[in-house]
């Protein structure tokens, strides 16, 4: 259970122009800006559930997961994280969290990655029967067989990454802290990944917490997202409600023989050339069924799909709407 | 414990697999100490009674202090660290069940125990072999014996904890650059590595043995070459103590104090 109540968090940035003069002048007068990464954040996570943390950069993503994982101190604000404060209680709260930043390593440079999960068992005091159970399911999902035995420094980044979720989950935490865990990773390691996380927490009802700029992540992964952008909080709601709420058109693509669609109403042709159309739906006129009954009717329908506004899209759209 | 012990071990066999660093290391002390010694040659030839050591204790002293240069070396710093501190992979370090301070200071000991124990035994077999008064020699007792290894693990445990607190200083700075070079060319000269301190003026050197920098390697290796004998070594072994507890507790007040205004760099 994760309760955040109206946290915020200051940091004090120094800025100055371009050039030699402004860099002379900030050598006696520094000017600071103070900026709010974090402004009244609240929210309440469940046990097992899996929550999506979205917003353009700089919107204060991984400062909360900092906070979260008892790194940063907010300024205001109370955090309860199954009935501790992290930044207070650290070292009791960290024995029960996994954290992966997506943009680091955790793994020791210069020797086998087997070399550091066996520190981390020692560090964590995990029990030696846990551990290696641990191991052997993380080993066999993520696929690490053969990586185990080479030193960090020379993985690929796919590699690394799945290695970097298995280091965080050898302690069996209750919570997992994912900050952008596909980053620069290919579509099969993604995959995996996804597959991974959503296997863990089926399993083992992790609770998981991810932020990520890769919105198949959000679709595969979360049912709830959480949108912040200048350190607010401006949404907490389900993915198909957004969905639904954030897109009331459809996109109907269509291969026909014939001489040619005329649209009715609620129906916009975007493209008609050589017997393939597109055409969009306007939901909040006629159903996608009354669109292809209509099409259906004019000429001979080869093949037919409809589809909706991809996630990416909607996210821009909801970016946009919230002006960050 | 366990925690701390099997880190220690680990970074202390990373530590070991660096054989050609090892072997270019022990070439250019043992190069460096002979070159001290014939320079330190000339100026007993002028006149041997104006020195505070006698030629072969001196020589003794140079050896040592080569051979273990890398427990005394306050210039040498874990790169990793003020990486750490400056591009934010201090976030995965502050997320473990553990005590930071303790976890660096484990790991300053491992690396500069897997250093000397490379470089060590090479150096002092080929300077024990060496003719008088040029090479090194056994201890002037058993007891100097006992008080070296004493006084060298306690001035070594000095040397982490100040190095420690360079560490903590980056926190603040948020670069290493400054802190690293005030303090290294400071510590040097102030702690005996360039010139032995009994070298020194007296006036001055009354001072500088009390500071925390002469209770690092000026202690074991004049203890080993017979230049502190009989009370002075508790004198100096007390002192050593004072400054090892003093340097831990501040750098554990500051470290404190450093992790709560933590600003993870870097995003």
């Amino acid at each position: 259970m994760i309760q955040v109540k109206h946290i915020s968090k200051t940091f004090q940035v120094s800025r100055r122009n371009a050039g030699f003069s402004e860099a002379f002048k900030a050598l006696f007068h520094k000017q600071y800006e103070c900026i709010k990464a974090l402004d009244d954040i609240s929210f309440t996570i469940a046990d097992g559930e899996m929550v999506g943390y979205i917003g353009p950069n700089g919107a204060g993503k991984s400062s909360t997961i900092k906070v979260l994982s008892g790194i940063l101190t907010p300024d205001t604000g109370s955090c309860i994280i199954n009935g501790r404060v992290p930044w207070k209680e650290r070292i009791e709260h960290v024995k029960e969290i996994g954290v992966v930043f997506g943009q680091r390593s955790q793994l020791w440079w210069d020797v086998p990655v087997i070399d550091s999960f066996e520190l981390l068992r020692d560090i964590y005091r995990i029990p030696s029967v846990i551990y290696r159970n641990n191991l052997e399911e993380l080993v066999t999902l993520l696929n690490l067989e053969q990586i185990i035995r080479t030193p960090a420094r020379q993985l690929s980044l796919g590699q690394r990454m799945r290695c970097e979720i298995a280091a965080s989950l050898l302690h069996s935490p209750k919570i997992l802290f994912l900050d952008e865990p596909t980053i620069g990773l290919d579509a099969v390691s993604k995959l995996a990944v996804r597959d991974f996380i959503l296997e863990r927490n089926k399993k083992h009802n992790t609770t998981v917490i991810l932020t990520t700029h890769d919105m198949q992540d959000i679709e595969t992964l979360t049912n709830r997202i959480l949108l912040i952008g200048k350190g607010k909080i401006l949404m907490d709601g389900q993915l198909d409600e957004i969905k639904r709420q954030h897109c009331n058109s459809k996109r109907l693509t269509v291969e026909y023989e014939g001489k040619g669609i005329r649209t009715m109403e609620g129906l916009r042709t975007i493209k008609d050339e050589k017997q393939q159309a597109v055409f969009d739906v306007d939901l909040s006129r006629i159903t996608v069924s009354e669109a292809i009954s209509d099409i259906s009717e004019q000429v001979e329908v080869k093949d037919i799909s409809v589809g909706g506004p991809s996630i990416d899209e909607i996210v821009a759209g909801l970016y946009q709407e919230y002006k960050i | 414990m366990k925690k701390y012990i099997s880190f220690f071990r680990m970074r202390f066999i990373a530590g070991l697999q660096y054989r050609a660093a090892a072997l270019a290391g022990i070439v250019t002390q043992f190069a460096w100490g002979a070159m001290l010694i014939l320079m330190y040659q000339a100026f007993y030839a002028a006149d041997a009674e104006a020195f505070p050591m006698s030629f072969q204790a001196l020589s003794s002293y140079m050896w040592l202090q080569q051979a273990f240069l890398a427990l005394f070396m306050t210039w040498f710093f874990d790169n990793d660290i003020f990486r750490l501190i400056m591009d934010g992979g201090i976030a995965y370090e502050i997320c473990r069940p553990i005590n930071l301070y303790d976890m660096w200071f484990t790991r300053n000991m491992a690396n500069r125990l897997s250093k000397a124990l490379l470089r060590c035994f090479p150096i002092l077999i080929v300077a024990a072999l060496l003719p008088d008064p040029y090479g090194m020699r056994l201890p002037v007792n058993v007891g100097a014996a006992f008080w070296f290894l004493i006084t060298m693990i306690l001035g070594y445990l000095v040397v982490v904890a100040f190095g420690m607190l360079v560490y903590i200083a980056t926190f603040f700075t948020l670069s290493p650059t400054g802190v690293k070079l005030a303090a290294v060319s400071a510590v040097e000269f102030l702690s005996g590595a360039v010139i032995p301190l009994p070298f020194l003026p007296d006036n001055l050197r009354r001072v500088i043995e009390l500071l925390p920098f002469a209770s690092m390697q000026n202690v074991p290796l004049r203890i080993y070459s017979g230049d502190i004998v009989g009370e002075e070594i508790y004198y100096r072994f007390g002192l050593q103590l004072f400054w090892v507890v003093i340097l831990i507790v501040l750098g554990k007040l500051l470290m404190g104090k450093a992790l709560k205004r933590v600003v993870v760099q870097g995003g």
